[in-house]
């Protein structure tokens, strides 16, 4: 828990006893992690639609703030100035109780994020199936806010949304397999200092390994999937469902719905560098590299992964229904499974267990 | 489905190609311009909000004929006129009802005196319906306005009428 020990022993030096000094050092540390990924989120949609208008021969927001950068604060600002309407025949507390869960969750997660070696705020064994966990709970804002709208758009987004988070948690779930089978364990920092070196010695992470590389691709599309991000944003597919789960939503609520997408996708992007690009590890072994602080390595990273998902929003249309269940089910689990049996018998064959 | 097929799915190669192209256009300069700051060149024959001119002396041009009135196809034109005290014809009323104007330029060519012409002003935007019902003071303050835009625009387009 080296993470907390700076703080914690600075609050004892100010005369606390060690279990209050502890409790408060874990609030700074986890507002210390949670404000910058609120800020960034912020940021994040702004680069979004920039990238989203440049592969479009647009200019994008340019016009608050120098470059368009305070875009996003603007419409921050303007949504919590809304009115906040609920329906008359809502569900009222599972109504407002929806966006709030979507929101929590996906900063929940952060806390098995290994920001650097020993910077991590939860450094627990099973920092992976936590991921799993919390990722799952995410369904439970959609769903709730589907029904709770007592509408039937928000309720048929809503049963696509989970649906489609159900079917590529499964494959995700392979996927993740093949990695801790390589790591040889479900603790976040350790899968990263496994990709330390792990391609001929020079290549750090699991995306540069043949065999994993498919893993990494199929990561990639099933996040984008998982999050519903474009091309699989059939939950909000507005020409069919209004605006998806969150028509009848506005003000506060709505704005909580957008942070905890975006949130998410920038969560998917971090689980990308940290379980395929190598984390805070440079992506080469070169010993100069090291002079680069970690975390500014991991910040590069999740940078491009979330360019990559701009990226291949600019450029694929959405997916059909029928499409996307036959994606998840037909393809991914069978040959992610088949991935599964393939790095087992590797490691197996090659001795990686003995 | 042909082995080449099953390839050609399985790396995704129409993916790749699709993400190249896009990464092309990310670069390629921007298409749209930066439009309150910068603006499309028009036609001087572009056809845009009203103005009712006067000559160089002040007198205005309008000389109450209802031509305008009459081939106007949306009806949006309404002449009342008067014999002034000098003795001469002048309209007592002239009203562009802009939200039926269809911008068809008819009146302009009607007019015998170039009095009615459509500007190269398209920006006038209003908050409420009832600005855009055009009198004769708002047209006649336009044709102040944009005299010296209007007057070369009918000069470079004079050759060609």
């Amino acid at each position: 828990m080296s993470f907390f020990r700076p703080p914690t022993q600075l609050f004892e030096s100010w005369g606390m006893g060690h279990d209050l000094a502890f409790l408060i050092a874990t609030v700074v540390c986890i507002l210390a992690i949670c404000l910058p990924v609120m800020l960034s989120v912020a940021m994040v949609i702004y680069v979004d639609r920039k990238i989203w208008a440049a592969m479009a021969l647009r200019r994008g927001p340019n016009v608050v703030g120098p470059l368009g950068l305070l875009q996003s604060f603007a419409d921050g600002l303007k949504v919590f100035l809304q009115e906040t309407i609920i329906p008359t025949a809502a569900n009222k507390g599972l109504f407002l109780i929806g966006p709030i869960v979507t929101f929590t969750v996906a900063l929940l997660a952060w806390a098995v994020i290994p920001f650097n070696s020993n910077a991590i705020l939860a450094n627990i064994n099973v920092g992976l199936l936590y991921i799993l966990a919390i990722s799952s709970l995410g369904v439970y804002g959609t769903i709730m806010a589907g029904w709770a709208s007592n509408s039937k758009y928000p309720f048929f987004s809503a049963m696509r949304a989970s649906a489609q988070m159900i079917s590529y948690e499964v494959s995700i779930g392979f996927i993740l397999i093949c990695v801790v089978l390589w790591a040889g364990s479900f603790n976040m920092d350790t899968i990263v200092q496994a990709q330390k070196g792990h391609v001929l010695g020079f290549f750090n992470g699991f995306a540069f390994n043949p065999l994993l590389f498919p893993m990494w691709v199929m990561f990639l599309i099933s996040g984008m999937a998982e999050t519903q991000r474009a091309p699989f944003d059939l939950a909000e597919a507005e020409s069919e469902l209004v605006a998806g789960y969150q028509t009848e939503y506005s003000s506060m609520a709505f704005a909580l719905f957008w942070l905890g997408e975006y949130g998410n996708v920038l969560l998917m992007c971090a689980l990308n560098a940290t379980l395929f690009w190598g984390g805070y590890l440079p992506p080469l072994e070169i010993p100069i590299l090291y002079a680069v602080p970690g975390i500014i390595w991991l910040l590069l990273k999740i940078a491009f992964g979330f360019f990559v998902f701009s990226w291949v929003k600019a450029t694929v249309p959405r997916y059909r229904y029928d499409q996307l269940m036959r994606l998840g089910w037909k393809v991914f689990l069978p040959v992610s499974l088949f991935f599964v049996f393939l790095v087992s018998g590797w490691l197996m064959a090659t001795g990686h267990f003995a | 489905m042909t082995v080449a097929q099953l390839v050609k799915s399985f790396t995704l190669w129409e993916f790749v190609k699709a993400h190249t192209l896009t990464l092309k256009y990310f670069f390629k300069p921007k298409a749209t311009i930066n439009y309150p700051f910068e603006k499309n060149p028009l036609s001087p024959r572009f056809r845009g909000e009203h103005a009712l001119r006067r000559y160089p002396n002040g007198e205005e041009r309008c000389i109450a004929c209802k031509l305008c009135e009459a081939v106007c196809p949306a009806q949006a034109i309404t002449i009342e006129s008067q014999p002034r005290d000098d003795g001469s014809r002048r309209t007592t009323r002239y009203d562009i009802d802009m939200t039926k104007c269809i911008f068809c330029g008819f009146c302009q060519e009607a007019c015998p005196v170039d009095a009615v012409v459509e500007g190269p002003n398209f920006e006038y935007a209003t908050e409420s319906r009832e600005e855009l019902l055009y009198d004769k003071a708002k047209l006649l303050a336009n044709g102040d306005k944009w005299e010296r835009a209007i007057a070369a625009n009918l000069e470079a387009d004079a050759p060609y009428r």
